[in-house]
């Protein structure tokens, strides 16, 4: 029973949804629009599901001083500073606990939260994006290489792309006259991105939606049940 | 050891150097590379330039603090274009961090149009998780999905929502996004189901994956990529920002990306590793 009723409530459900697309009328109209709208509230409860298991799994690795443990104390510690903050002063417009903590926003320039999201987080999360140039540069050194004829037009075609998505492109090939225009760097990216890029990635497009379509119909049918848990 | 054999071991923190200064000195010294507008952009600009006196345009926010480098320009470009034109902005997120990234870029063109009023002008009504199904519902019902605005106001209570019961409501519709859920389902939802006309912009490396929506259908209007992206539509509005001086610093970085490739690919033909890997 355990495994079957939620089998039921997947297949009644999805069938619903399915049936409501081709008959929009009531009561399948409505029945949808209300799953809809269930739907959007166990997102949300879903959101605080992932924070607590967020703080499950940290705890627990640190309770058994798991490798480099220390790191998630700072993920707890800056997860709970977060939080806290956020109900005592609320977030920009929204108040909190204790109000708009208009002492704090004369000392900070804004509200903690808000402080710490743009002069601290924003940073942090822009400076580990950034850093995949780093390691970019790095990569195209060591194992970007002409071994094959795949990996050779791979190459020019990375590269001809990289030029033409860049000011350098229009720096280069700017001086072409105008009737020769299919020359400049931007123009040869604009064609390799629209005509051979596009048409590899519609042809991956179709696959991966007859696969979603293929996934949908085996959860409905109760084939796949690894969402349920167990093997 | 040769030369090339020696090139072939360099240290990568010597790479990282060269990736340091190159992006260091173009933000210090502006370079001034001319820029090219492609179409995709052309027609985002022509999008919000030539819709009605007022329009009603939804922008949405689905990104956060990491792209923001890259597609907040396009946001604050677009921005600027719309409050220049008068019409009325509505933000939403699909991405929790979106709403911060909304407040922040009305923040800054605020010294620009100090008259634009909150309530009346734009409107910031926050994050609704969900994804495609938050689309869906926005579709049918604006209310019911945001019944308050992001500093918990009602909707009832906010002028420039009385026109607007669902998506068909906007005159078009366009979508910042770093991933999923973002611009793709904007396209799948807002337009394929309920034919509003979707622009937006994304990350450079998001590009390709959503290429195939810009068709003769125009599942996708205009498209913003990238960096170049947003230099180009702050070019076209005539209102030069971080993009228009990120864009020099980013054409040189994949410049020495390049140089690091062909020496890369020269010393593995000089040393003869091309060989080895044929035996």
């Amino acid at each position: 029973m355990k495994r079957q009723f939620p089998l039921v409530i997947t297949f009644f459900v999805g069938m619903l949804v399915i049936v409501s697309q081709f008959i929009p009328h009531q009561p399948f109209g409505h029945l949808s629009d209300t799953l809809e709208s269930w739907f959007l509230i166990i997102s949300g409860f879903a959101i605080l599901l992932g924070q607590l298991n967020l703080l499950k799994v940290n705890i627990i690795k640190i309770h058994r001083k798991s490798r480099n443990w220390q790191y998630y104390i700072v993920c707890v510690v800056s997860f709970v500073v977060m939080i806290t903050i956020g109900i005592l002063w609320g977030t920009q417009d929204q108040p909190g606990l204790l109000g708009q903590g208009s002492a704090l926003v004369s000392f900070f320039g804004r509200k903690p939260f808000d402080y710490i999201f743009k002069y601290f987080f924003e940073n942090l999360s822009a400076t580990m994006f950034s850093l995949l140039a780093f390691f970019m540069a790095s990569a195209s050194y060591r194992a970007f290489r002409a071994r094959n004829l795949e990996s050779s037009l791979l190459l020019i075609s990375a590269v001809l792309v990289m030029l033409g998505r860049t000011t350098i492109g229009t720096w280069l090939t700017g001086w072409i006259p105008e009737n020769l225009t299919y020359l400049h760097l931007p123009q040869i990216a604009d064609f390799i991105m629209k005509y051979l890029q596009k048409t590899g990635q519609r042809a991956i497009m179709i696959c991966a939606g007859l696969g979603i379509v293929g996934s949908s119909l085996r959860i409905i049918l109760g084939i796949e049940r690894s969402y349920l848990g167990g093997k | 050891m040769s030369f090339f054999e020696k090139l072939m071991k360099i240290d990568r923190r010597i790479i990282f150097l060269l990736i340091f200064v190159g992006v260091a000195i173009p933000l210090i010294v502006a370079l001034n590379f001319e820029l090219e507008i492609t179409q995709p952009v052309r027609k985002v600009h022509g999008l919000v330039e030539d819709a009605d006196d007022g329009a009603y345009i939804l922008l949405s926010f689905d990104y956060g603090p990491s792209t923001k480098p890259e597609i907040q320009p396009m946001a604050i470009a677009i921005l600027k274009h719309a409050f220049e034109r008068d019409y009325k902005v509505v933000c939403s997120a699909l991405w929790p961090m979106g709403v911060l990234m909304c407040s922040e870029a009305i923040e800054s063109v605020k010294e620009e149009y100090p008259n634009i009023e909150y309530g009346v002008d734009y409107v910031n009504l926050g994050y609704k998780a969900g994804g495609l199904v938050t689309i869906n519902h926005m579709g049918k019902n604006m209310r019911e999905t945001f019944p308050t605005d992001a500093a918990n106001n009602p909707i009832s209570e906010i002028s420039i929502m009385d026109n607007i019961k669902n998506l068909t409501n906007f005159d078009f519709i366009v979508g910042f996004s770093s991933g999923s859920p973002g611009l793709k389902e904007w396209v799948q939802v807002a337009h394929d189901a309920y034919g509003v006309p979707v622009a937006g912009g994304s990350t450079a490396v998001q590009v390709p994956s959503l290429s195939p929506y810009l068709n003769r259908e125009n599942q996708l209007v205009g498209l913003l990529g990238g960096l170049k992206g947003a230099a180009e539509y702050e070019k076209l509005i005539a209102s030069p920002g971080t993009a228009v001086k990120g864009m020099d610093a980013q054409s040189i970085a994949h410049l020495l990306i390049i140089i690091f490739i062909t020496i890369g690919n020269i010393g593995y033909f000089v040393t003869g590793k091309y060989k080895q890997k044929r035996l």
